[in-house]
């Protein structure tokens, strides 16, 4: 087993990108990862392709052949190429096998990328292909949505920890006060609480401010053996660690419906996996399609202790600038979140800060940063721990 | 062979509406159609309600009260004249739901408002026969008026289930009645939402002819008369209908009253008769003779003569009770009505 | 939903037959053929649930699913039953009505329908008790 390395990322903006298909953004992220890494496409080994659901956005499966084919890789290079899905882990666990792959020595050069086309349908259609990733016969039957699903998770929250709407609506504020920081973010405006908790009611107690929007997007991730990365960049990342871990897919059937048992799991494989405490951690990409989804991340994770996130959140404790940053590139509520492409745009953003290009929202002397990804109300979770040196 | 109600289940929706909305939207005189109509309120189903889960509820009910062993029922019939689908039987539906799977005969029925009784008859001819140990007869609907119409401040939703045995009887059928022709006073054609009817016409030539011809047709049979009643129980389109009939034929209105269910639920069409049936049930004691008559438009009327046994008492509060079920109502104004009955199709 | 996928569930949603595990005695609703503790070790049987039970949270949605829109706003909340497992279920009564810990008995409803002129889902909801 060896080590990996990032050498490359790119990014497309996230947004509501109608002029550009599945196919055009993939390509587009996937080019500008391969040029910021200096390789050619004859170098590359393998793609892996987070897709949530091209078939339900856009009547598409076989991504996997179909962005190799788009990327110019499949005619003559017949380069391998896998699509991943995991839900809303789909890019973190592209990720995770394009690393699997690099370690095990069976591939030196792989391109990890993922991307979602969600606007091409209506509302009702989006929201129901999200429903997927929830339990169908036993939770979408009985007219449970991904909002109304984490909304549970909410009201139980409240109701053992005290946690408040304004709490929940501080973690919306802050993410969006990132954003502003984030040339690619969806959203790029600042609320506040009052905008949040004045907002339509989607499931009580949650607001539409306290859900992930729909997007488009597309990002990728340039892999190599650790021993070479110096020969590509000046700023490699290195993969600390790499780990997953499933739960029972309804909420229902949780041990403990206020925790995600996938992310304490993962997040665990991971500090040990890479050596490290939550303490050693300096910056974290978490995922919080819902505003309670991030408080139970950085609970889950070791951050804070199982109940006081909201108060963390509320008192300023993962703002840019504190002692644990979260979500510095907005997270997917302000950056938006196109379902397989979050994970991968979560190692972005890390890889920006520990290179020390994230601009504005550079957190100072980042040096090991974490990228936490859900599939579903947790049934899958996908953990990287990502530092700067070696 | 003994025949008659092993068991019985009601079931209503929580639902109201009182007839002084109904008529604000049409403009016409509450106070004036309340009196001519002695019914104040009628019940409405939920939006995920209708006259197969209401029939499944009442069955439901019927099997709790008389802890009834669905391993031995060998029919359901389902009478209404709301079945959701035209083809495709309630009576499978409830089979499934209480558990008699799959050994029975099922088929659902329509007469109007007294295919439940129908039912009734049916299963009292397959225990007498040998060829069923117990059946469930069903009468459920969630009937529809079309805006506007007298119907609509009538039309309800509710039902009533009967199990019908030969052994441990709360209450024998001693003999039963029909009289039917070929009478057009209401109808509804095939895919059309909302019936028609002669308007007048379904008095005298159709409630009161079929219900008297009945009613004294069994009388006459049994040697039986009005007096030797404890209760009686009529078709309950409105509450005028029921205490003219009552009169034409010699019962009181005291006899009436307690069966007497339409001024606070409205028609519940096929459940009608049953449902007034258990509110009697609900009260009587070993020896009350009930006198019963159905009436369904198209036409005809099944007239029964009942007699409570003590073991009416071991079943009585296994179940909730008719007017439990009436009290504690949510009432709707007309838009949210017009959303329940499906009067505004998204 | 297809035709053969409901009907295959027919037991289940209408009479809340779920399984048991006889060898390590966990009961599970929704069904499961793999005791998760026991897995391939375990003696499955089938068993009725009563479907009595305490609301241990809820939502109400404003926001409906595909299919539900008429029916907004909805309870949705995750039940415990008596005998131990926890399922997902609408919950009908006032919202005032539902908190965490209301107890809930089962009723018969329809859960939604394919279309116009499709098959007619039915299953199972809860009310205040």
């Amino acid at each position: 087993m060896r080590d990996v390395a990032i050498i490359g990322t790119g990014c497309t903006k996230f947004g509501e990108l109608w002029d550009r298909s599945l196919r055009d953004i993939f390509v587009e992220a996937g080019v500008s990862a391969i040029v910021d890494a200096g390789i050619q496409g004859e170098e590359i080994d393998g793609l892996y392709m987070g897709n949530m659901s091209g078939g339900r956005f856009v009547e598409q499966e076989h991504v996997g052949s179909l962005i190799a084919d788009y990327s110019g890789l499949a005619s003559e290079l017949h380069v391998p190429s896998t699509r991943v899905e995991a839900a809303c882990a789909s890019g973190g666990l592209a990720l995770r096998q394009g690393i699997l792959a690099v370690a095990s020595g069976y591939a030196d050069i792989i391109v990890a990328a993922g991307g979602e086309k969600m606007t091409d349908v209506d509302l009702d259609t989006a929201t129901d292909a999200l429903a997927a990733a929830a339990d169908r016969e036993w939770e979408g039957i009985m007219g449970a949505t991904f909002p109304g699903l984490y909304a549970m998770i909410a009201r139980l929250h409240m109701h053992k920890y005290g946690t408040t709407s304004e709490q929940l609506a501080a973690v919306s504020v802050k993410n969006h006060h990132n954003g502003t920081m984030n040339p690619i973010a969806q959203f790029r405006n600042e609320i506040t609480i009052d905008t949040v908790l004045r907002s339509n009611m989607v499931a009580e107690p949650l607001h539409m401010f306290d859900c992930s929007p729909i997007s488009d997007g597309a990002a990728a991730v340039v892999l190599a053996p650790a021993d070479v990365a110096k020969k590509y960049t000046d700023t490699p990342v290195y993969v600390k660690a790499t780990t997953q871990a499933s739960s029972p897919i309804s909420l229902h059937d949780r041990a403990d419906i206020t925790t995600l048992d996938a992310s304490v799991v993962a997040g665990q494989r991971a500090y040990k996996m890479a050596g490290l405490t939550p303490d050693d951690i300096d910056l974290v990409e978490v995922h919080d399609c819902f505003t309670i989804a991030e408080i139970c991340a950085i609970e889950d994770l070791g951050f804070f202790k199982k109940g006081d996130g909201g108060r963390a959140s509320e008192d300023g404790e993962t703002a840019i600038g504190s002692r644990m940053p979260v979500n510095t590139s907005g997270g997917l509520k302000a950056c938006g979140h196109p379902v397989g492409a979050t994970g991968i745009k979560q190692a972005v953003v890390i890889t920006e800060q520990l290179r020390g290009t994230a601009g504005k929202s550079q957190v100072d002397g980042a040096g090991i940063g974490m990228t936490h990804n859900v599939g579903g109300s947790g049934g899958t979770a996908v953990v990287h721990i990502f530092s700067r040196d070696r | 062979m003994k025949v008659g109600i092993v068991s019985y289940g009601v079931y209503i929706p929580r639902y109201r509406i009182k007839l002084e909305d109904i008529a604000a939207v049409w403009g016409a005189d509450a106070a004036s159609i309340k009196k001519g109509l002695k019914v104040n309120e009628k019940s409405v189903p939920d939006l995920d309600e209708d006259a197969i889960t209401i029939a499944v509820e009442a069955a439901r009910s019927a099997v709790r009260r008389g802890n009834i062993d669905t391993s031995r029922v060998g029919a359901i019939y389902t009478g209404s004249e709301s079945h959701p689908y035209a083809v495709k039987p309630t009576s499978t539906i409830v089979a499934a739901a209480i558990g008699a799977e799959p050994v029975l005969t099922a088929a659902d029925f329509e007469f109007a408002c007294k295919a439940g009784t129908a039912a009734i008859q049916t299963c009292m001819g397959l225990v007498v026969s040998g060829m069923i140990d117990i059946g469930v007869a069903i009468g459920s609907d969630v009937s529809q008026g079309a805006p506007g119409d007298a119907l609509e401040y009538t039309a309800a939703a509710g039902g009533a289930a009967y199990v019908i045995g030969s052994s441990d009887l709360a209450a024998i059928i001693e003999d039963t009645y029909s009289f039917t022709t070929d009478t057009p006073d209401f109808w509804r054609r095939e895919g059309m939402l909302y019936p028609e009817h002669g308007g007048r016409f379904t008095g005298d030539p159709g409630y009161f002819k079929h219900v008297t011809a009945a009613a004294n047709g069994l009388m006459e049979k049994i040697g039986s008369k009005p007096s030797d009643y404890d209760y009686a129980v009529f078709h309950q389109p409105n509450g005028k209908f029921p205490e003219r009939v009552a009169g034409m034929l010699g019962f009181t209105n005291e006899q009436i009253k307690p069966g007497l269910v339409v001024p606070m639920l409205g028609n519940t069409y096929s459940g009608s008769c049953m449902i007034g049936l258990a509110a009697i049930l609900d009260q009587a004691k070993e020896g009350d003779r009930i006198f019963m008559t159905a009436f369904g438009s198209g036409a005809g009327s099944d007239a029964f003569s009942i007699t409570v046994t003590d073991k009416i008492e071991d079943i009585r509060n296994g179940a909730p009770k008719v007017h439990e079920l009436l009290a504690d109502p949510i009432y709707l104004d007309y838009a949210n009505y017009a959303k329940h009955k499906g009067k505004i199709r998204v | 939903m297809t035709v053969a996928r409901f009907w295959r569930k027919i037991p289940h949603r209408y009479n809340l037959i779920g399984t048991h595990c006889t060898t390590c005695g966990e009961y599970y609703f929704p069904p499961r053929q793999m005791c998760p503790t026991c897995r391939r070790d375990g003696k499955i049987e089938s068993y009725q649930f009563e479907g009595k039970g305490e609301v241990i949270t809820y939502t109400v949605i404003h926001t409906a699913a595909k299919g539900y829109d008429n029916q907004v706003p909805y309870n949705l909340a995750i039940i415990k039953l008596n005998e131990g497992p926890s399922l997902t279920g609408q919950v009908i009564c006032e919202p005032e009505e539902l908190e965490i810990g209301t107890r809930v008995r089962p009723v018969f409803r329809k859960l939604g329908e394919e279309s116009e002129k499709g098959m007619i889902y039915y299953g199972t909801k809860f009310v205040v008790e």
